[in-house]
């Protein structure tokens, strides 16, 4: 590679050039519209790739069913949430009312628990909905700044009116060239390599 | 619930006449559309105007505010015997209006009503702004609000809790729970909406700052799966949240033995009223709106009939408690209860009683009929006819119940004074200060739920 005489703000490796091939994320293949991606989803998943995902502006129920996911364990999460939630609620105030500091109000017993219900409610639904929230940004593994697929060029449509499926490069039965071969085949538009 | 939500909306004789959307829509004119508002339209000096003028009001509010902490709180007309004036109302008032954005984006949701795509998003952003303001008013009543963070059962060196047994204390857990809740229910339900402006942004700062709250989203499918089901399980949980703060803040009245407030009709017909006053409240905000931006085609008139028709069913609800009141104050035989509705309907204050009853049951019964359901200029004005008379609702609550209880001794009367109005006044600066940034800064229509209602939407076999 010659040197330019002048200093060159330009990449020291252009494609071309590089010594490795950078590591390849997956093969990202683009679509027009819902249905071709997910017949497409469907006809990989069946070719027997397993490492795969679809890229959609709405949420389309179809879609995770043909990439194979169907199962998450955010209702259980918020179930555990909701349970510490009632448990701790309700036992705060037993213990603040009725062990270190009892005091008579009215003669009502120190454990007067009907009104102790409501606050209970409350702090039931309060950690269940941070259960729901949070749980569902840890196993989305949100906020993640940087993703790979990001650089597909055209991703930003992404979140318009394009649909993307990705074919990723740890599926045990990768191989570039007839993953490529399988995405053009199904319809898309564009197929392009994800570099990580 | 997502089987249904990917159809398009077009089956059945009534969608035909009025289409929940323009059906000429498309994925890509929704989502250039509601962004442009926010990226691209420039800021109307129309937008400045009303946003200097509630900003004004805002400050009206911080003056008041102020005042008060220098003063103390016998700037307000409040005083034995009537220690809650409308500071208390207001509260009341506030946070009944912000019930209708969480009806609107929990209940309909689960009841896989589709219209409220369309509504969801500003009505949540109203009931986070109404709370804001509702949240203050009891704060800034206690007297010395700088130890309000006393209502906490945090560990302190007096060695006591609070009492849990008050209602009061259930309030606080209740207010702070539904505004935790409804900031993270909004939140969530932005996500995928900051993604969709963070790449249509072309402003290296609002590229950034999109980029930042939309936390990385690249709406994939396994992360959209994960969401709907955070969604949906946050809906499932604000359905009861909703009915539990109303609940709770009418057991503040109904715990208490003061004729007129010890009612076991108390809940449901607070939860009513709620429903009622923030469906007005959606209606005066939403019927302007979709005019100067535009949103004919997304807001439809399909929206303004169901809404109108939910202020009808709900003001129905309300009315019945009224006459339930009433039959109770009778029916009772108590004396205290039966002087309690007597004067209210003949005491010092009975113009208040009537004036509410001509606003809360009579004017909606125009919306009996179609042709004024289809009138916007009549909707209008009967949501803030509407508006008026729950406000009015919970000063006779308040006032008419405490100026004259057991003893005739300890009656006295209630005015409220220019700084209870200064206050209220900058409440509604301040709320419309927040709406003015909010259709400004942010999508004011989901767009991506948007996309889900779209006759494309649909996965063909």
């Amino acid at each position: 590679m010659e040197r330019e005489p002048t200093v060159q703000v330009t990449d020291t490796h252009p494609p071309g050039h590089r010594r490795h091939a950078p590591p390849l994320y997956g093969v990202m293949a683009e679509f027009e519209n819902p249905t071709d991606l997910v017949a497409a989803a469907r006809r990989v998943y069946a070719a027997g790739y397993r490492r795969i995902n679809g890229y959609s502006p709405y949420p389309i129920e179809e879609l995770s069913e043909a990439i194979g996911f169907t199962h998450t364990s955010l209702p259980l999460i918020v179930f555990i949430g909701g349970l510490i939630g009632a448990v701790g609620g309700f036992f705060m105030q037993y213990w603040m009312e009725v062990i270190d500091y009892p005091l008579n109000v009215g003669g009502k017993p120190y454990n007067s628990w009907p009104a102790f219900i409501p606050i209970t409610f409350e702090t039931t639904v309060l950690c269940a909905a941070f259960a729901a929230v949070l749980g569902m940004l840890v196993l989305n593994k949100l906020p993640q700044p940087y993703h790979p697929v990001f650089n597909v060029p055209n991703f930003a449509m992404a979140t318009r009116d394009r649909f993307f499926l990705a074919v990723e490069a740890n599926d045990p039965k990768f191989d570039h060239a007839e993953v490529v071969a399988l995405l053009k085949s199904l319809g898309a538009l564009e197929v392009n390599d994800v570099e990580v | 619930m997502q089987d249904e939500a990917h159809k398009p909306y077009t089956e059945g004789p009534m969608h035909t006449t009025t289409p929940v959307i323009d059906p000429g829509l498309t994925f890509a004119s929704v989502t250039d559309k509601i962004s442009s508002i926010v990226l691209k339209r420039k800021t109307s000096l129309a937008w400045f105007f009303g946003f200097a003028i509630s900003f004004a009001l805002f400050q009206l509010m911080l003056l008041a505010i102020t005042n008060l902490l220098f003063v103390g709180i016998g700037v307000w007309g409040v005083n034995v015997p009537v220690a809650w004036g409308v500071d208390i109302l207001n509260f009341v008032w506030w946070i009944g209006i912000g019930h209708a954005g969480t009806l609107i984006s929990a209940i309909l949701l689960l009841l896989r009503q589709r219209w409220r795509t369309s509504i969801n998003r500003f009505a949540e952003a109203m009931t986070l702004f109404a709370v804001a303001q509702a949240g203050m008013y009891p704060i800034f009543h206690l007297g010395r609000p700088w130890l309000m963070y006393w209502l906490f059962p945090y560990p302190n060196t007096m060695g006591i809790w609070p009492q849990f047994r008050s209602p009061l204390m259930w309030d606080v857990f209740a207010v702070s729970t539904y505004a935790t809740v409804s900031a993270m229910f909004w939140f969530v339900g932005l996500i995928p909406d900051f993604a969709t402006l963070r790449d249509r942004a072309r402003s290296k700062p609002f590229q950034i700052l999109y980029g930042m709250l939309a936390m990385g989203w690249r709406g994939s499918a396994r992360h959209w799966h994960r969401y709907e089901m955070a969604y949906l399980l946050l809906a499932g949980l604000a359905t009861p949240l909703v009915l539990s703060v109303h609940t709770i803040v009418s057991f503040d009245f109904a715990v208490g033995i003061i004729p007129g407030w010890h009612a076991t009709i108390f809940p449901p017909y607070f939860v009513a009223g709620a429903i009622y006053a923030g469906f007005a409240m959606v209606l005066l905000l939403t019927i302007p709106l979709r005019r100067f931006y535009g949103l004919e085609g997304f807001i439809t008139m399909r929206h303004m009939h169901n809404m109108a028709k939910v202020m009808l069913a709900t003001g129905l609800i309300v009315g019945y408690g009224y006459i339930m009141e009433a039959f109770f104050g009778w029916y009772s035989g108590n004396k205290y209860e039966r002087f309690m509705i007597w004067n209210r309907m003949h005491g010092p204050y009975s113009l208040y009683y009537w004036a509410l009853i001509l606003c809360n049951i009579i004017a909606p019964q125009f919306l009996w009929s179609k042709k004024i359901r289809s009138s916007l200029l009549a909707l209008w004005i009967i949501s803030f006819i509407v508006s008026i008379g729950m406000w009015l609702e919970r000063f006779v609550i308040v006032v008419t119940s405490l100026h004259r209880d057991y003893l005739p001794s300890s009656w006295g009367m209630y005015q409220p004074t220019q700084w209870d109005w200064a206050m209220f006044i900058g409440t509604i600066g301040f709320f419309f200060t927040l709406l003015f940034l909010f259709i400004r800064f942010l999508p004011m229509i989901s767009i991506f739920e948007m996309r889900t209602i779209l006759p494309e939407a649909e996965v063909e076999d």
